[in-house]
Protein backbone atom coordinates (compact mmCIF):
# COMPACT_ATOMS: atom_id res chain seq x y z
CA UNK A 1 0.00 0.00 0.00
CA UNK A 2 1.25 3.65 -0.49
CA UNK A 3 -0.21 6.99 -0.37
CA UNK A 4 -0.85 9.95 -2.51
CA UNK A 5 -1.53 13.70 -1.16
CA UNK A 6 -3.76 15.53 -3.75
CA UNK A 7 -5.44 18.88 -3.88
CA UNK A 8 -8.34 19.07 -3.01
CA UNK A 9 -11.03 20.80 -5.28
CA UNK A 10 -14.45 19.20 -3.71
CA UNK A 11 -13.19 17.58 -0.12
CA UNK A 12 -15.05 14.29 0.75
CA UNK A 13 -14.37 10.56 0.94
CA UNK A 14 -14.49 7.87 -1.33
CA UNK A 15 -13.57 4.26 -2.07
CA UNK A 16 -13.38 2.14 -5.13
CA UNK A 17 -11.75 0.30 -7.81
CA UNK A 18 -9.12 3.07 -9.76
CA UNK A 19 -10.31 3.67 -13.08
CA UNK A 20 -7.22 5.30 -14.89
CA UNK A 21 -8.24 7.00 -18.49
CA UNK A 22 -5.91 7.26 -21.10
CA UNK A 23 -7.48 10.51 -22.82
CA UNK A 24 -9.71 13.34 -21.71
CA UNK A 25 -13.04 12.89 -21.20
CA UNK A 26 -16.37 14.99 -21.58
CA UNK A 27 -18.85 14.10 -19.40
CA UNK A 28 -21.50 15.51 -21.67
CA UNK A 29 -21.73 13.15 -25.03
CA UNK A 30 -18.77 11.01 -23.84
CA UNK A 31 -20.47 9.22 -20.79
CA UNK A 32 -23.98 7.96 -19.99
CA UNK A 33 -25.80 8.80 -16.75
CA UNK A 34 -28.37 6.27 -17.78
CA UNK A 35 -25.80 3.64 -17.62
CA UNK A 36 -22.71 4.54 -16.29
CA UNK A 37 -20.39 4.11 -19.67
CA UNK A 38 -18.21 6.15 -21.59
CA UNK A 39 -20.04 6.36 -24.80
CA UNK A 40 -17.55 8.91 -26.72
CA UNK A 41 -17.08 6.73 -30.06
CA UNK A 42 -13.55 8.67 -30.26
CA UNK A 43 -12.36 7.64 -26.75
CA UNK A 44 -9.98 4.72 -26.25
CA UNK A 45 -12.26 3.33 -23.36
CA UNK A 46 -15.72 3.69 -24.84
CA UNK A 47 -17.36 0.86 -23.18
CA UNK A 48 -16.18 1.18 -19.91
CA UNK A 49 -17.96 1.70 -16.90
CA UNK A 50 -17.23 4.00 -14.59
CA UNK A 51 -20.14 3.87 -11.50
CA UNK A 52 -18.83 3.37 -8.23
CA UNK A 53 -15.20 3.77 -9.35
CA UNK A 54 -12.16 6.35 -8.78
CA UNK A 55 -11.75 7.91 -12.38
CA UNK A 56 -8.40 9.11 -13.04
CA UNK A 57 -7.91 11.40 -16.23
CA UNK A 58 -5.42 13.93 -16.43
CA UNK A 59 -8.63 16.68 -18.13
CA UNK A 60 -11.93 17.18 -19.07
CA UNK A 61 -12.86 18.46 -22.06
CA UNK A 62 -15.00 21.64 -23.30
CA UNK A 63 -18.55 21.17 -22.29
CA UNK A 64 -20.43 23.22 -20.20
CA UNK A 65 -23.28 20.36 -19.87
CA UNK A 66 -21.00 18.18 -18.08
CA UNK A 67 -21.70 20.00 -14.91
CA UNK A 68 -25.36 18.53 -15.61
CA UNK A 69 -24.61 14.94 -16.84
CA UNK A 70 -22.43 14.62 -13.20
CA UNK A 71 -25.33 15.69 -11.41
CA UNK A 72 -27.51 13.66 -13.12
CA UNK A 73 -25.01 10.66 -12.73
CA UNK A 74 -24.66 11.39 -9.06
CA UNK A 75 -28.94 11.30 -8.69
CA UNK A 76 -28.92 8.35 -10.09
CA UNK A 77 -25.90 6.23 -8.69
CA UNK A 78 -23.91 5.97 -12.09
CA UNK A 79 -21.18 8.36 -11.63
CA UNK A 80 -17.85 8.14 -10.15
CA UNK A 81 -17.23 7.88 -6.62
CA UNK A 82 -14.28 10.38 -6.59
CA UNK A 83 -12.51 12.17 -9.70
CA UNK A 84 -8.77 12.62 -9.72
CA UNK A 85 -7.38 14.60 -12.47
CA UNK A 86 -4.07 16.09 -12.70
CA UNK A 87 -5.46 19.67 -14.79
CA UNK A 88 -8.15 21.78 -12.66
CA UNK A 89 -11.64 21.92 -14.43
CA UNK A 90 -14.36 23.78 -12.87
CA UNK A 91 -16.61 22.40 -14.88
CA UNK A 92 -16.52 19.29 -13.21
CA UNK A 93 -16.15 20.07 -9.92
CA UNK A 94 -19.38 22.43 -10.31
CA UNK A 95 -21.21 19.35 -11.05
CA UNK A 96 -19.77 17.78 -7.59
CA UNK A 97 -20.49 21.07 -5.42
CA UNK A 98 -24.09 20.70 -7.38
CA UNK A 99 -24.65 16.92 -6.47
CA UNK A 100 -23.83 17.53 -2.89
CA UNK A 101 -25.83 20.64 -2.25
CA UNK A 102 -28.80 18.77 -3.97
CA UNK A 103 -28.59 15.80 -2.42
CA UNK A 104 -25.86 15.81 -0.24
CA UNK A 105 -24.13 13.24 -2.85
CA UNK A 106 -20.67 13.72 -1.77
CA UNK A 107 -18.38 13.21 -5.19
CA UNK A 108 -14.68 14.03 -3.82
CA UNK A 109 -12.65 15.95 -6.78
CA UNK A 110 -9.03 15.96 -6.47
CA UNK A 111 -5.75 17.50 -7.80
CA UNK A 112 -2.15 15.61 -8.15
CA UNK A 113 0.59 15.93 -10.37
CA UNK A 114 1.81 14.54 -13.46
CA UNK A 115 4.57 12.28 -11.67
CA UNK A 116 2.17 10.82 -9.18
CA UNK A 117 0.43 9.00 -12.37
CA UNK A 118 2.57 6.16 -12.64
CA UNK A 119 1.90 5.22 -8.89
CA UNK A 120 -2.00 5.33 -9.70
CA UNK A 121 -2.23 3.51 -12.87
CA UNK A 122 -0.20 0.93 -11.16
CA UNK A 123 -3.08 1.00 -8.40
CA UNK A 124 -6.16 -1.66 -8.18
CA UNK A 125 -8.26 0.72 -5.41
CA UNK A 126 -7.90 3.82 -3.74
CA UNK A 127 -9.31 4.96 -0.51
CA UNK A 128 -9.77 9.08 -0.38
CA UNK A 129 -9.89 11.36 2.83
CA UNK A 130 -11.36 14.37 3.47
CA UNK A 131 -7.57 16.09 3.30
CA UNK A 132 -7.09 14.86 -0.07
CA UNK A 133 -4.70 11.82 1.44
CA UNK A 134 -5.07 8.91 -1.20
CA UNK A 135 -4.28 5.69 -0.34
CA UNK A 136 -3.32 3.08 -2.82
CA UNK A 137 -3.66 -1.06 -3.01
CA UNK B 1 -5.75 31.56 0.18
CA UNK B 2 -9.16 32.60 1.69
CA UNK B 3 -12.37 34.06 -0.09
CA UNK B 4 -13.09 37.45 0.77
CA UNK B 5 -16.69 38.51 0.71
CA UNK B 6 -18.39 41.85 0.45
CA UNK B 7 -21.08 43.10 2.31
CA UNK B 8 -23.57 42.69 -0.47
CA UNK B 9 -22.25 39.21 -1.16
CA UNK B 10 -22.66 38.19 2.76
CA UNK B 11 -26.49 39.45 2.80
CA UNK B 12 -26.87 37.36 -0.10
CA UNK B 13 -26.09 34.60 1.34
CA UNK B 14 -27.98 35.32 4.53
CA UNK B 15 -31.01 35.15 2.45
CA UNK B 16 -32.03 39.02 2.34
CA UNK B 17 -33.51 38.29 -1.52
CA UNK B 18 -34.79 34.88 -0.84
CA UNK B 19 -33.69 31.28 0.08
CA UNK B 20 -33.06 30.65 -3.90
CA UNK B 21 -30.58 33.61 -4.41
CA UNK B 22 -29.10 32.48 -1.04
CA UNK B 23 -28.77 28.97 -2.95
CA UNK B 24 -27.16 30.03 -5.46
CA UNK B 25 -24.76 32.07 -3.78
CA UNK B 26 -23.56 29.01 -1.94
CA UNK B 27 -22.71 27.68 -5.14
CA UNK B 28 -21.09 30.93 -6.43
CA UNK B 29 -19.00 30.86 -2.90
CA UNK B 30 -18.12 27.12 -3.55
CA UNK B 31 -17.10 27.40 -6.89
CA UNK B 32 -15.01 29.91 -6.03
CA UNK B 33 -13.20 28.50 -3.69
CA UNK B 34 -12.56 25.35 -6.08
CA UNK B 35 -10.90 27.47 -8.51
CA UNK B 36 -8.72 29.31 -5.59
CA UNK B 37 -10.21 33.14 -5.77
CA UNK B 38 -9.48 35.57 -3.14
CA UNK B 39 -12.63 37.70 -4.14
CA UNK B 40 -15.61 38.03 -6.57
CA UNK B 41 -16.34 40.17 -9.05
CA UNK B 42 -19.36 41.97 -10.95
CA UNK B 43 -20.66 40.79 -14.28
CA UNK B 44 -22.51 42.72 -16.81
CA UNK B 45 -24.76 39.31 -18.60
CA UNK B 46 -24.75 35.91 -18.82
CA UNK B 47 -25.61 33.23 -20.97
CA UNK B 48 -27.35 30.07 -19.71
CA UNK B 49 -26.35 26.14 -20.58
CA UNK B 50 -28.26 24.85 -17.78
CA UNK B 51 -32.06 25.55 -19.52
CA UNK B 52 -30.76 22.43 -21.60
CA UNK B 53 -32.28 19.11 -20.27
CA UNK B 54 -30.76 15.86 -18.92
CA UNK B 55 -32.88 14.45 -16.59
CA UNK B 56 -34.51 15.18 -13.09
CA UNK B 57 -31.95 16.58 -11.34
CA UNK B 58 -32.20 19.55 -13.70
CA UNK B 59 -35.63 20.69 -12.98
CA UNK B 60 -34.94 19.98 -8.76
CA UNK B 61 -32.06 22.48 -9.55
CA UNK B 62 -34.19 25.16 -10.97
CA UNK B 63 -37.28 24.69 -8.58
CA UNK B 64 -34.84 24.92 -5.75
CA UNK B 65 -33.58 28.50 -7.21
CA UNK B 66 -36.93 29.89 -7.94
CA UNK B 67 -37.77 29.60 -4.14
CA UNK B 68 -38.21 33.18 -3.18
CA UNK B 69 -38.94 34.75 -6.38
CA UNK B 70 -35.33 34.81 -7.71
CA UNK B 71 -34.73 37.03 -10.54
CA UNK B 72 -31.57 37.34 -12.44
CA UNK B 73 -29.84 40.75 -11.69
CA UNK B 74 -28.18 41.14 -15.03
CA UNK B 75 -29.33 40.54 -18.48
CA UNK B 76 -29.86 36.58 -19.12
CA UNK B 77 -29.45 34.88 -22.65
CA UNK B 78 -30.49 30.94 -23.03
CA UNK B 79 -28.88 28.32 -24.67
CA UNK B 80 -30.33 25.70 -27.26
CA UNK B 81 -33.05 23.43 -24.46
CA UNK B 82 -34.23 19.56 -26.25
CA UNK B 83 -36.96 21.42 -27.90
CA UNK B 84 -38.07 23.49 -31.34
CA UNK B 85 -40.49 25.64 -30.27
CA UNK B 86 -40.89 26.53 -33.48
CA UNK B 87 -41.03 23.21 -35.48
CA UNK B 88 -42.23 20.99 -32.72
CA UNK B 89 -43.42 18.47 -35.41
CA UNK B 90 -40.23 17.06 -35.36
CA UNK B 91 -39.49 15.34 -32.48
CA UNK B 92 -39.12 11.96 -32.51
CA UNK B 93 -38.16 11.44 -28.58
CA UNK B 94 -40.22 10.43 -25.36
CA UNK B 95 -43.34 12.56 -24.71
CA UNK B 96 -42.41 12.33 -21.15
CA UNK B 97 -38.73 13.57 -21.38
CA UNK B 98 -40.39 16.57 -23.81
CA UNK B 99 -42.69 17.52 -21.06
CA UNK B 100 -39.92 17.65 -18.46
CA UNK B 101 -37.71 19.84 -20.80
CA UNK B 102 -40.46 22.13 -21.56
CA UNK B 103 -40.65 22.42 -17.94
CA UNK B 104 -36.95 22.99 -17.51
CA UNK B 105 -36.85 26.20 -20.30
CA UNK B 106 -40.50 27.69 -18.39
CA UNK B 107 -37.94 27.07 -15.17
CA UNK B 108 -35.07 29.38 -16.33
CA UNK B 109 -37.75 32.12 -18.47
CA UNK B 110 -39.39 32.05 -15.05
CA UNK B 111 -36.01 33.35 -13.30
CA UNK B 112 -35.80 36.53 -15.94
CA UNK B 113 -33.79 34.83 -18.62
CA UNK B 114 -34.77 35.93 -22.33
CA UNK B 115 -36.04 32.99 -24.29
CA UNK B 116 -32.92 33.24 -26.92
CA UNK B 117 -32.64 29.39 -27.54
CA UNK B 118 -28.83 29.87 -29.35
CA UNK B 119 -25.85 28.26 -28.61
CA UNK B 120 -24.26 31.62 -30.38
CA UNK B 121 -25.99 34.56 -28.43
CA UNK B 122 -22.61 36.40 -29.92
CA UNK B 123 -24.61 36.49 -33.30
CA UNK B 124 -26.85 39.52 -32.34
CA UNK B 125 -26.45 43.14 -32.03
CA UNK B 126 -26.75 43.40 -28.14
CA UNK B 127 -23.04 41.64 -27.16
CA UNK B 128 -20.46 42.11 -24.59
CA UNK B 129 -17.67 44.73 -25.20
CA UNK B 130 -13.76 44.34 -25.16
CA UNK B 131 -13.19 44.09 -21.44
CA UNK B 132 -16.44 43.06 -20.24
CA UNK B 133 -17.21 40.64 -17.49
CA UNK B 134 -19.76 37.97 -17.96
CA UNK B 135 -20.56 34.47 -16.87
CA UNK B 136 -21.41 32.73 -20.14
CA UNK B 137 -21.77 28.75 -20.15
CA UNK B 138 -21.70 26.87 -23.13
CA UNK B 139 -18.74 25.55 -24.50
CA UNK B 140 -18.40 27.50 -27.87
CA UNK B 141 -20.02 30.53 -26.61
CA UNK B 142 -16.92 30.81 -24.01
CA UNK B 143 -14.30 30.36 -26.40
CA UNK B 144 -15.97 33.26 -28.83
CA UNK B 145 -16.60 35.46 -26.12
CA UNK B 146 -13.01 35.44 -25.13
CA UNK B 147 -11.32 34.80 -28.54
CA UNK B 148 -13.22 37.03 -30.44
CA UNK B 149 -15.47 39.58 -28.13
CA UNK B 150 -12.47 40.21 -26.15
CA UNK B 151 -15.19 39.86 -23.34
CA UNK B 152 -14.21 37.85 -19.98
CA UNK B 153 -15.68 34.20 -18.96
CA UNK B 154 -13.96 32.04 -17.29
CA UNK B 155 -15.15 28.09 -18.58
CA UNK B 156 -18.67 28.04 -16.72
CA UNK B 157 -20.57 25.02 -16.69
CA UNK B 158 -23.87 24.37 -15.97
CA UNK B 159 -25.39 25.44 -12.99
CA UNK B 160 -23.09 28.10 -11.78
CA UNK B 161 -24.09 30.24 -14.95
CA UNK B 162 -27.23 30.37 -13.51
CA UNK B 163 -26.32 31.42 -10.09
CA UNK B 164 -23.50 33.53 -11.33
CA UNK B 165 -26.43 35.51 -12.99
CA UNK B 166 -28.80 35.31 -10.17
CA UNK B 167 -26.21 37.37 -7.77
CA UNK B 168 -24.65 39.34 -10.40
CA UNK B 169 -21.02 38.15 -9.39
CA UNK B 170 -18.82 35.45 -10.35
CA UNK B 171 -15.56 34.65 -8.91
CA UNK B 172 -12.53 36.62 -9.66
CA UNK B 173 -10.14 34.10 -11.26
CA UNK B 174 -9.49 31.43 -14.33
CA UNK B 175 -9.93 33.64 -17.54
CA UNK B 176 -11.39 37.05 -15.78
CA UNK B 177 -7.93 37.61 -14.58
CA UNK B 178 -5.38 39.32 -17.01
CA UNK B 179 -2.42 36.21 -16.68
CA UNK B 180 -4.72 34.04 -17.02
CA UNK B 181 -5.31 34.79 -20.69
CA UNK B 182 -1.52 34.78 -21.55
CA UNK B 183 -1.28 32.59 -24.99
CA UNK B 184 1.12 29.62 -23.28
CA UNK B 185 1.21 27.29 -26.41
CA UNK B 186 2.05 28.49 -30.18
CA UNK B 187 0.26 26.24 -32.51
CA UNK B 188 2.22 27.04 -35.76
CA UNK B 189 0.44 26.36 -39.03
CA UNK B 190 3.09 24.99 -41.99
CA UNK B 191 2.99 23.85 -45.29
CA UNK B 192 -0.60 24.47 -46.62
CA UNK B 193 -1.84 25.39 -50.43
CA UNK B 194 -3.21 29.06 -49.91
CA UNK B 195 -6.68 27.17 -51.81
CA UNK B 196 -6.76 25.74 -48.06
CA UNK B 197 -5.92 29.24 -45.99
CA UNK B 198 -8.42 30.72 -48.22
CA UNK B 199 -11.61 28.23 -47.44
CA UNK B 200 -14.51 27.89 -44.86
CA UNK B 201 -13.32 24.18 -44.26
CA UNK B 202 -10.01 24.71 -42.80
CA UNK B 203 -11.12 26.53 -39.72
CA UNK B 204 -12.97 23.27 -37.54
CA UNK B 205 -10.46 21.32 -38.73
CA UNK B 206 -7.31 23.49 -37.84
CA UNK B 207 -9.53 23.80 -34.40
CA UNK B 208 -9.87 20.36 -33.86
CA UNK B 209 -5.71 19.72 -33.50
CA UNK B 210 -5.10 22.95 -31.79
CA UNK B 211 -7.81 21.94 -28.84
CA UNK B 212 -6.15 18.34 -28.86
CA UNK B 213 -2.53 19.83 -28.51
CA UNK B 214 -3.63 22.56 -25.99
CA UNK B 215 -5.70 20.54 -23.35
CA UNK B 216 -7.15 23.69 -21.23
CA UNK B 217 -4.19 25.78 -22.07
CA UNK B 218 -4.87 28.96 -24.23
CA UNK B 219 -3.07 28.22 -27.76
CA UNK B 220 -2.28 30.91 -30.14
CA UNK B 221 -2.16 30.29 -33.66
CA UNK B 222 0.32 31.37 -36.14
CA UNK B 223 -0.06 31.40 -39.69
CA UNK B 224 -3.84 31.68 -40.68
CA UNK B 225 -3.93 35.09 -42.98
CA UNK B 226 -5.14 37.83 -41.08
CA UNK B 227 -8.72 39.70 -40.52
CA UNK B 228 -10.00 35.81 -40.70
CA UNK B 229 -14.39 36.39 -40.34
CA UNK B 230 -16.48 35.64 -37.61
CA UNK B 231 -18.22 32.89 -39.01
CA UNK B 232 -14.60 30.84 -39.54
CA UNK B 233 -13.30 31.73 -35.61
CA UNK B 234 -16.55 30.49 -34.32
CA UNK B 235 -15.91 27.33 -36.14
CA UNK B 236 -12.74 26.89 -34.96
CA UNK B 237 -13.40 27.63 -31.25
CA UNK B 238 -16.32 25.37 -31.16
CA UNK B 239 -13.83 22.35 -32.31
CA UNK B 240 -11.06 23.29 -30.52
CA UNK B 241 -13.53 23.38 -27.08
CA UNK B 242 -14.83 19.95 -28.27
CA UNK B 243 -11.12 18.21 -28.78
CA UNK B 244 -9.73 20.00 -26.18
CA UNK B 245 -11.05 22.32 -22.55
CA UNK B 246 -10.38 25.29 -24.37
CA UNK B 247 -11.55 28.34 -23.33
CA UNK B 248 -9.76 31.00 -24.98
CA UNK B 249 -7.47 31.15 -28.37
CA UNK B 250 -5.46 33.95 -30.10
CA UNK B 251 -4.94 33.98 -33.45
CA UNK B 252 -2.50 36.13 -34.66
CA UNK B 253 -3.72 39.45 -36.91
CA UNK B 254 -7.32 38.01 -36.31
CA UNK B 255 -8.57 38.08 -32.90
CA UNK B 256 -8.21 41.44 -30.48
CA UNK B 257 -5.76 40.52 -27.96
CA UNK B 258 -3.12 39.11 -30.47
CA UNK B 259 -2.18 41.67 -32.82
CA UNK B 260 1.03 39.72 -32.96
CA UNK B 261 2.53 37.01 -30.95
CA UNK B 262 4.54 38.85 -28.31
CA UNK B 263 1.54 40.78 -27.44
CA UNK B 264 -0.18 37.56 -27.49
CA UNK B 265 2.55 35.99 -24.98
CA UNK B 266 2.37 38.59 -23.20
CA UNK B 267 5.82 39.34 -23.44
CA UNK B 268 6.75 36.05 -21.86
CA UNK B 269 7.63 32.80 -23.24
CA UNK B 270 5.56 29.75 -24.62
CA UNK B 271 5.55 26.69 -22.28
CA UNK B 272 5.24 24.82 -26.00
CA UNK B 273 5.55 25.06 -29.29
CA UNK B 274 3.72 23.21 -31.79
CA UNK B 275 3.66 22.76 -36.09
CA UNK B 276 0.87 21.52 -37.59
CA UNK B 277 1.19 20.61 -40.95
CA UNK B 278 -1.05 19.06 -43.83
CA UNK B 279 -0.64 15.66 -42.72
CA UNK B 280 -1.73 16.39 -39.00
CA UNK B 281 -4.56 18.06 -40.19
CA UNK B 282 -5.37 14.98 -42.43
CA UNK B 283 -5.07 12.91 -39.95
CA UNK B 284 -8.15 14.72 -37.78
CA UNK B 285 -9.93 15.10 -40.91
CA UNK B 286 -10.09 11.03 -40.77
CA UNK B 287 -10.82 11.17 -37.07
CA UNK B 288 -13.81 13.29 -37.63
CA UNK B 289 -15.25 11.23 -40.25
CA UNK B 290 -16.45 7.78 -38.95
CA UNK B 291 -18.90 7.12 -42.14
CA UNK B 292 -16.77 7.47 -45.07
CA UNK B 293 -17.74 5.29 -48.46
CA UNK B 294 -21.12 4.48 -46.63
CA UNK B 295 -24.16 6.15 -48.33
CA UNK B 296 -25.43 9.43 -47.82
CA UNK B 297 -28.49 10.03 -45.93
CA UNK B 298 -28.17 13.33 -44.48
CA UNK B 299 -26.45 16.55 -44.27
CA UNK B 300 -26.71 18.73 -40.90
CA UNK B 301 -25.57 22.18 -41.34
CA UNK B 302 -25.37 24.43 -38.30
CA UNK B 303 -23.24 23.65 -35.08
CA UNK B 304 -22.81 26.25 -33.91
CA UNK B 305 -26.34 27.81 -35.03
CA UNK B 306 -25.74 29.58 -38.42
CA UNK B 307 -25.14 33.38 -38.25
CA UNK B 308 -26.43 35.70 -41.18
CA UNK B 309 -23.09 35.42 -43.35
CA UNK B 310 -23.54 31.26 -43.25
CA UNK B 311 -26.52 31.90 -44.32
CA UNK B 312 -25.52 34.23 -47.21
CA UNK B 313 -22.82 31.29 -48.28
CA UNK B 314 -25.40 28.32 -48.50
CA UNK B 315 -28.25 30.36 -50.44
CA UNK B 316 -25.15 31.05 -52.88
CA UNK B 317 -24.40 27.92 -53.01
CA UNK B 318 -27.12 26.29 -53.73
CA UNK B 319 -28.30 28.48 -56.47
CA UNK B 320 -32.02 27.80 -56.77
CA UNK B 321 -31.36 24.02 -57.07
CA UNK B 322 -32.75 21.27 -54.35
CA UNK B 323 -31.79 18.76 -52.27
CA UNK B 324 -32.21 15.23 -53.54
CA UNK B 325 -35.19 13.53 -52.22
CA UNK B 326 -33.08 10.39 -50.91
CA UNK B 327 -31.01 13.52 -48.88
CA UNK B 328 -32.86 15.20 -45.80
CA UNK B 329 -30.88 18.65 -44.96
CA UNK B 330 -30.77 20.13 -41.91
CA UNK B 331 -30.14 23.68 -40.80
CA UNK B 332 -29.73 24.74 -36.99
CA UNK B 333 -29.82 28.24 -36.47
CA UNK B 334 -31.60 30.80 -33.40
CA UNK B 335 -35.09 32.10 -34.13
CA UNK B 336 -33.68 35.43 -34.01
CA UNK B 337 -31.11 34.50 -37.10
CA UNK B 338 -33.99 33.11 -38.52
CA UNK B 339 -36.17 35.52 -38.26
CA UNK B 340 -33.82 37.95 -40.18
CA UNK B 341 -33.22 34.79 -42.70
CA UNK B 342 -37.23 35.16 -43.79
CA UNK B 343 -36.98 38.95 -43.69
CA UNK B 344 -34.04 38.69 -46.08
CA UNK B 345 -36.30 36.09 -48.18
CA UNK B 346 -34.18 33.19 -47.99
CA UNK B 347 -35.96 30.67 -45.90
CA UNK B 348 -38.72 30.60 -48.73
CA UNK B 349 -35.77 30.08 -51.04
CA UNK B 350 -34.28 27.14 -48.07
CA UNK B 351 -37.89 25.49 -48.22
CA UNK B 352 -38.09 25.09 -51.84
CA UNK B 353 -34.32 23.57 -51.93
CA UNK B 354 -35.81 21.20 -49.01
CA UNK B 355 -33.43 22.80 -46.22
CA UNK B 356 -35.77 22.16 -42.85
CA UNK B 357 -34.66 24.48 -40.20
CA UNK B 358 -34.34 23.65 -36.91
CA UNK B 359 -34.60 26.30 -34.42
CA UNK B 360 -34.21 26.50 -30.40
CA UNK B 361 -32.38 23.32 -30.59
CA UNK B 362 -29.88 21.32 -32.19
CA UNK B 363 -29.88 17.99 -34.56
CA UNK B 364 -27.17 16.11 -32.62
CA UNK B 365 -28.60 17.01 -29.07
CA UNK B 366 -32.22 15.85 -29.52
CA UNK B 367 -34.08 13.26 -32.12
CA UNK B 368 -35.59 16.03 -34.60
CA UNK B 369 -34.04 13.80 -37.94
CA UNK B 370 -35.45 10.92 -39.26
CA UNK B 371 -33.88 7.67 -39.57
CA UNK B 372 -32.03 7.50 -42.28
CA UNK B 373 -29.78 4.54 -44.10
CA UNK B 374 -26.33 5.59 -44.33
CA UNK B 375 -24.08 8.41 -43.09
CA UNK B 376 -24.78 12.25 -42.35
CA UNK B 377 -22.25 14.63 -43.94
CA UNK B 378 -21.52 17.69 -42.06
CA UNK B 379 -19.07 21.09 -42.29
CA UNK B 380 -19.10 21.38 -38.46
CA UNK B 381 -16.09 19.30 -36.43
CA UNK B 382 -18.15 20.06 -33.39
CA UNK B 383 -21.47 17.93 -34.77
CA UNK B 384 -18.65 15.35 -36.09
CA UNK B 385 -17.27 15.02 -32.77
CA UNK B 386 -20.69 14.57 -30.74
CA UNK B 387 -23.46 13.23 -32.88
CA UNK B 388 -21.88 9.21 -33.06
CA UNK B 389 -22.20 9.45 -29.28
CA UNK B 390 -25.15 11.30 -28.98
CA UNK B 391 -27.74 9.97 -31.44
CA UNK B 392 -25.47 6.78 -32.70
CA UNK B 393 -24.90 7.94 -36.34
CA UNK B 394 -21.65 8.08 -38.38
CA UNK B 395 -20.30 10.93 -40.11
CA UNK B 396 -18.54 12.21 -43.08
CA UNK B 397 -16.94 15.77 -42.60
CA UNK B 398 -16.80 17.91 -45.91
CA UNK B 399 -16.47 21.15 -46.59
CA UNK B 400 -20.09 23.06 -46.84
CA UNK B 401 -19.43 22.71 -50.88
CA UNK B 402 -19.17 19.16 -50.60
CA UNK B 403 -21.80 19.04 -48.47
CA UNK B 404 -24.40 21.37 -51.19
CA UNK B 405 -23.35 19.24 -53.96
CA UNK B 406 -23.65 16.02 -52.13
CA UNK B 407 -27.18 16.96 -50.71
CA UNK B 408 -28.10 18.15 -54.54
CA UNK B 409 -26.86 15.19 -56.19
CA UNK B 410 -28.11 12.39 -53.52
CA UNK B 411 -24.90 10.73 -53.19
CA UNK B 412 -21.34 11.66 -51.90
CA UNK B 413 -19.42 14.23 -53.83
CA UNK B 414 -16.40 15.96 -52.57
CA UNK B 415 -15.30 19.38 -54.02
CA UNK B 416 -11.57 20.60 -54.55
CA UNK B 417 -10.27 17.94 -52.56
CA UNK B 418 -6.85 19.14 -53.95
CA UNK B 419 -6.75 21.96 -51.27
CA UNK B 420 -6.02 19.05 -49.01
CA UNK B 421 -2.79 17.57 -50.89
CA UNK B 422 0.66 18.60 -49.32
CA UNK B 423 1.96 22.07 -51.04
Amino acid sequence: MSTLQAEVVVGGVASGPIVVLDEALSFWGGFDSATGAIVDAHHPQVGVNLAGTVVVVRSGRGSSSASSVIAEAARLGTGPCALVMRDADEIIATGAIVADELYGHVLPVLLIDEAAWPALAGAQRASISLDGVIKLD
Amino acid sequence: MALTLNDADQALLRGELGDGVAFAMRVVTRVAQAMGARDLLDIVGAHIDSCLYHGPSGLDFVRRLAQGGAQVQVPTTLNVSSLDLLHPELYRGDATFAAEARELMQGYESLGCEPTWTCAPYQRMDRPAFGDHVAWAESNAIVFANSVLGARTHRYGDFIDICAALTGRAPAAGLHLDEERRGTVVCELHGVRDALLDSDVLAPVLGYVVGAEAGSQVPVIVGMPPAQPEHRLKALGAAAASSGGVGMFHMVHSTPEAPDLATALHGGKAHRSVVIDIDRLNQARRELSTGVGQPLGAVCLGTPHYSIDEFEILVNLIGGRAAHRDVAVYVNTSRAIWNEVSLRGWARVLTEARVQPVTDTCSYITPVMAPFEGTAMTDSAKWAHYAPGNIGVTVHFASIESCVESAVAGHTVIVDDERWFPQ
